[in-house]
């Protein structure tokens, strides 16, 4: 096999890494036994290889001996692979003609016995010789890049990242799939520790999204196909019809009058009733009011058509229809938010069965000041205002019945709710049932403790087992594992802090992104230390609660990451992609496909009975190579002659 | 052969790394600093799916009395989505493959070490270098 090589002159270093190697290898030893293959030309020894003079060491060497490759025997590649070929590469040599031989980690740190340790090296180093005689050099593949970012969500992580992205000087698509933007958080009344007004921190930015000539908004939307690769995606986009033409709707409400349906509105949490013809909230963006299809009746004017009399601007058109359109953009920002779990799965509770017994989200709705009850706070069966509330924490959250994870916000907004009810009903009891109090953040501990003892707010810690009615009231049974005591608390209303939940939909998302979920369906990150927001498929981001569980702030902040990540990419002239890729020989190649159905990737396809790779999608695994029954297929410096000859070498 | 003999006898092991996972894991086990037999040479793959059957017959047949591979935890930990489950089907099938062949199916180990598993990774080559000396050398001939 040899002869077929071209000449080539190998260089050989050994590093001592101070007495890191040399105290366990004997490295003159290895020098001697290098020397001997018939392919090096040159091989030293040095204190330490990455140091300055050992770099002027290597770069010397390889342009006196006209090196053809190197092979660096020090430490693991992920240490200094890059330093060594940055080295070489200044000296004349390809990338790709160098290698490191890792005899510290994997050698000289876990042997003790000097000759054992020493015959492994040699062969360590043998057999990163054999590969690199065979590596080709290889140049990078360029790729333009779309200077286009999509936004899948418009709550506030879509609405923060859309904001920084356009603000750069990029183009954004942010794509929400209800008729307007705003999310989750456009539903509270506050916001903890600061008691902002959540409306009145959002809504401008909502405005700002708008408004800004960088951003092209489409509500009502959703992502269905998405196609190619980080830098030069494709993106297809279904925009349901609103039926209500925003440029002419002018918000006077004359059409809402008229609407004879009236169904319970999604945005306060069914408190309050809609019509068919509605607008999600007042300060909605796009503003303008929708139908909604499956209530109206007008869809068919001969039934109804109310609406369009009513309405004097013109705005509405019944015969909207949906449409279909791409767009090509350089990256992808997820950001589609989270569910609260579902109150129907904790029976003990009585949800469904007492209407006094309320969710959290139904609770921020109650005492916001847009709210079904303006701001007052009263309960939902008899519309009196409680004396008393007992607000449950961990509702579903940790517990293996349910969910095991910490919904980490829970703590911190039912000592809100706490607090707000003290500000509405100063003379009424809250009553707090905890298992933990988790308030790590900045401002948040001091939080906790202001609203124990300014507000006197009765934290009690211990699980509710039952809630059930008697004479108007809710009776409680929990027992208060502190003293140990069994309780019977008498409450007017009760707020259960449900566990938060990835959507529904992220399975579908993560199908059409190629992206992976957790076991829960959160999306999961690349590395949930450094790189948080990055997903295995290069050029799509994730941020906010679709991630994990997270409040508002760190939302915010994930949001503003995920930009810094897009602008990033998008700010390149040119982005480069590891040449380490399949390639076919079309000679050996049968057109059988099995590449084609084991590639994780979709980078290969076969036209005209020939495989041919999309080095741009191919990440370079190799499962195509170890599947193609020909050969006919093979890894770019990962061959199988040079995996033969790796393993020739290592046992000689 | 004798148990004395084998107890004399130093295997010859390959050992095929997946560069995201088991690799890392073995760097770690150096980090730490982790002593394990020096009987294992490691050879780096991008992939514990890369891993041809052709690759271990190619092994056996140049010497290696045992051919270890290391990849990513399943379900999720691959980084290429699926090549974990790629190795454990191929080895599944290699084991019964080696057993026609009269090697005993031992002499194949796969495993998942995940880049902060060092200590698992040490754990099992001692393993492994034990289970193939008490095997004894190889006869391919």
């Amino acid at each position: 096999m040899k002869d077929k090589l071209p000449k080539e002159r190998v260089g050989v270093f050994v590093c001592h890494c101070g007495r890191n190697i040399a105290a366990t290898v004997d490295v003159k030893k290895v020098v001697e036994a290098i020397s001997k293959h018939p392919s090096v030309v040159y091989a030293t020894d040095y204190k330490y290889m990455c140091s300055e003079p050992g770099q002027a060491l290597i770069k010397k060497a390889i342009k006196e001996h006209r090196l053809t490759s190197v092979v660096i025997a020090a430490c693991t590649p992920s240490m200094h692979e890059e330093t060594f070929r940055k080295v070489s590469n200044e000296a004349g040599l390809n990338w790709y003609k160098c290698e490191i031989a890792n005899i510290r980690e994997q050698c000289s740190w876990v042997h003790s016995d000097m000759e054992k340790a020493t015959e492994k090296a040699i062969k360590i180093t043998f057999s990163t010789v054999e590969k690199v005689i065979r590596n080709a050099p290889l140049e990078p593949i360029k790729m333009s890049v779309k200077r286009k970012c999509l936004i899948i969500g418009g709550g506030i992580a879509g609405i923060q990242a859309a904001l920084d992205v356009a603000d750069a000087g990029y183009d954004v698509i942010l794509v929400e799939k209800l008729p307007t933007i705003g999310g989750r958080m456009a539903q509270l009344a506050e916001t903890f520790p600061t008691l902002d007004c959540a409306q009145c921190i959002l809504t401008p930015k909502m405005v700002a999204v708008a408004r800004h000539p960088n951003i092209r908004l489409y509500t009502l939307s959703e992502v269905v196909k998405i196609e190619g690769f980080v830098g030069n995606f494709k993106v297809t986009i279904r925009k349901k019809p609103r039926y209500v033409d925003p440029e002419k709707c002018i918000l006077c409400g004359d059409c809402e009058k008229v609407c004879p349906v009236s169904v319970p509105s999604e945005f306060d949490r069914n408190l309050k009733e809609r019509k068919a013809i509605y607008i999600p909230f007042p300060q909605a963006v796009p503003a303008s009011y929708v139908i909604d299809p499956q209530t109206c009746l007008g869809l068919n004017p001969i039934i109804c058509g109310e609406c369009a009399e009513a309405c004097e601007a013109n705005a509405i058109n019944y015969d909207d229809s949906e449409e279909i359109f791409e767009e090509e953009v350089g990256a992808i920002i997820i950001a589609t938010g989270y569910d609260i779990y579902p109150k129907e799965n904790i029976g003990e509770y009585g949800y469904g069965k007492y209407i006094d017994v309320i969710d959290s989200l139904q609770y921020e709705r109650l005492v916001s000041s847009t709210g079904p009850t303006g701001g007052e706070i009263r309960r939902p069966s008899d519309g009196k205002i409680p004396k008393s509330v007992a607000f449950i924490q961990c509702v579903g959250s940790r517990d293996v019945n349910h969910l095991e994870y910490c919904s980490k916000i829970c703590c911190m907004y039912t000592a809100k709710h706490a607090l707000m009810y003290k500000h509405l009903v100063p003379d009424g009891t809250a009553y707090v049932f905890y298992i933990d109090i988790r308030a790590a953040g900045k401002g948040y501990e001091e939080f906790i403790k202001r609203v124990q003892e300014e507000y006197g707010v009765v934290y009690i810690r211990g699980r509710v087992s039952r809630i059930y009615e008697e004479n108007g009231k809710l009776i409680l049974q929990a027992s208060d594992t502190l003293t140990g005591e069994k309780l019977n608390l008498s409450v007017d209303l009760v707020v259960l802090a449900m566990g938060m939940i990835a959507k529904k939909g992220n399975r579908d998302v993560a199908n059409i992104a190629k992206i992976p979920v957790d076991s829960w369906g959160f999306f999961k990150e690349v590395h949930p230390k450094l790189r948080p927001v990055e997903t295995s498929t290069n050029g799509i981001f994730v941020c906010g609660a679709c991630q994990g569980p997270k409040d508002i702030s760190e939302t915010v902040s994930q949001a503003s990451a995920t930009a810094a990540k897009a602008i990033e990419l998008l700010s390149k002239v040119e982005i480069y992609h590891e040449p380490i890729v399949a390639e076919v020989n079309p000679e050996l190649c049968s057109g059988c496909k099995i590449c084609e159905t084991v590639c994780p990737f979709g980078a290969i396809k076969v036209v005209d009975k020939i495989a041919q790779v999309n080095e741009i999608l191919c990440e370079g695994c190799g499962s195509c190579t170890s599947a193609c029954p020909t050969e006919a297929i093979q890894l770019r410096n990962v061959k199988d002659e040079q995996i033969y000859s790796m393993i020739e070498a290592i046992l000689r | 052969m004798s148990n004395r003999d084998n107890e004399n006898f130093e295997p010859k092991i390959v050992a095929f790394l997946c560069k995201w996972c088991a690799y890392s894991g073995a760097d770690l086990a150096g980090v730490s600093r982790l002593e394990y037999p020096p009987n294992v040479i490691p050879i780096l793959v991008p992939c514990s799916g890369k891993v041809d059957m052709q690759f271990i017959l190619k092994a056996f047949k140049e010497g290696a009395d045992g051919v270890f591979i290391g990849g990513c935890h399943t379900p999720n930990d691959c980084h290429y989505i699926s090549g974990n489950y790629k190795a454990l089907k191929r080895f599944t099938l290699m084991r019964k493959y080696l057993e026609q062949l009269g090697i005993n199916s031992k002499r194949i180990r796969l495993e998942w070490i995940s880049a902060t598993e060092g200590v698992k990774f040490a754990k099992v080559m001692k393993e492994f270098v034990e289970e193939i000396k008490k095997l004894g050398p190889l006869q391919t001939r």
